[in-house]
C-alpha cells in the first residue's frame, strides 16, 4: 500500500499548480534559478505581497526552499523531492498499456498465418 | 487511493503462448509493437533497449525468464531524471485460453517512497546545478 506521505506530498504538488500566481511563481524559479521575493516582483505581473504570501505557502509544502541570498535577502530555490513524487503520479496516469497491448494485438493478428 | 501503485491488464489473444511470447521477448517482435530498435538480451539481469520516432528511449532489465509463461522486467520511472534510482516493474504472464493466450501485465511501483538514501541524493541534488556549473567555471580557470 502506499504511505499516506507520499500522496500528501502529491497533494500540495498539485495544489501548488492549481494556482494560476504560483505556476508562474515556480516557472519563473525552475527557469531562472534561484531569486529573491524582490527579483519575481521586478519579473513577473503579480504584486510583491502576492508573492511573499505564495512563496510562504510553497515553503511551508516544502516545494520552494529559503536560504540566504546577497544583502540579506531571502532567496527561493525550487525543491525538486516533490515535484519528482508528483510525477510519479503523473507516470502511472500517462502509461498506455491500453494502447500497447492493442498494438501487440494487432500485429499478432497481421502475423497469424 | 488516489496514487495509483499497480496497473493491471488482462487481454485476451487468438495466437497460442509460443508466438505471445516471441512478441514480447525477441527484439524482433518487440519492434513489431512496443518500441523500435529493440534490443534484447534474454536472461534474467540481461539488459533491453526501445527507441521510439519522438527520440524517448528505454532501458530495461531483464528479471524473469520463465519460457512461455512468465517474462518480467524493470524500467525506469516515464518522467524521472535519469539519474533517479526508481524503476517500475513490468511483469506479463501468459496462461493457455483455448487455442489462445489469456496474458496479463502489471506494472508495480508507481507509488514507491524515494526512501532516506534517495532523500539525501536529492539533498545533494539541490545543490546540482550551481554545484555543477560552479565545476565547470574551476575547470575552465585551472584550463586557463
Amino acid at each position: 500500500m502506499p504511505q499516506p506521505d507520499i500522496e500528501a506530498i502529491a497533494e500540495q504538488v498539485f495544489v501548488a499548480l492549481a494556482d494560476p500566481s504560483r505556476r508562474t511563481i515556480l516557472g519563473a524559479l525552475a527557469a531562472g534559478g534561484p531569486a529573491t521575493a524582490t527579483d519575481l516582483a521586478g519579473q513577473l505581473p503579480i504584486t510583491r505581497q502576492a508573492i511573499a504570501k505564495h512563496l510562504a505557502l510553497l515553503t511551508e509544502a516544502g516545494l520552494v526552499m529559503a536560504e540566504p541570498g546577497e544583502r540579506r535577502r531571502v532567496r527561493y530555490r525550487l525543491s525538486s523531492a516533490p515535484m519528482r513524487v508528483a510525477q510519479q503520479f503523473l507516470a502511472a496516469l500517462a502509461r498506455d498499456w491500453d494502447g500497447q497491448l492493442d498494438a501487440l494485438k494487432d500485429h499478432l493478428d497481421q502475423h497469424a498465418t | 487511493m488516489a496514487f495509483p501503485d499497480r496497473i493491471e491488464r488482462t487481454v485476451e489473444i487468438a495466437q497460442p503462448p509460443a508466438k505471445v511470447w516471441a512478441a514480447l521477448t525477441t527484439a524482433e517482435g518487440l519492434s513489431a509493437w512496443f518500441g523500435q530498435d529493440a534490443k534484447i538480451d534474454l536472461r534474467p539481469g540481461g539488459s533491453a533497449s526501445m527507441r521510439w520516432d519522438s527520440g524517448h528511449t528505454a532501458d530495461m532489465r531483464v528479471e524473469r525468464v520463465e519460457e512461455p509463461t512468465v517474462f518480467g522486467f524493470t524500467w525506469h520511472i516515464f518522467g524521472l531524471p535519469e539519474d533517479d534510482p526508481r524503476r517500475t516493474y513490468v511483469e506479463f504472464t501468459l496462461e493457455p485460453a483455448g487455442a489462445g493466450t489469456r496474458l496479463t501485465v502489471v506494472e508495480s511501483g508507481f507509488a514507491q517512497l524515494p526512501g532516506d538514501a534517495h532523500n539525501t541524493a536529492y539533498g545533494g541534488n539541490t545543490e546540482g546545478w550551481a554545484s555543477e556549473l560552479g565545476e565547470l567555471v574551476d575547470y575552465l580557470d585551472a584550463a586557463a
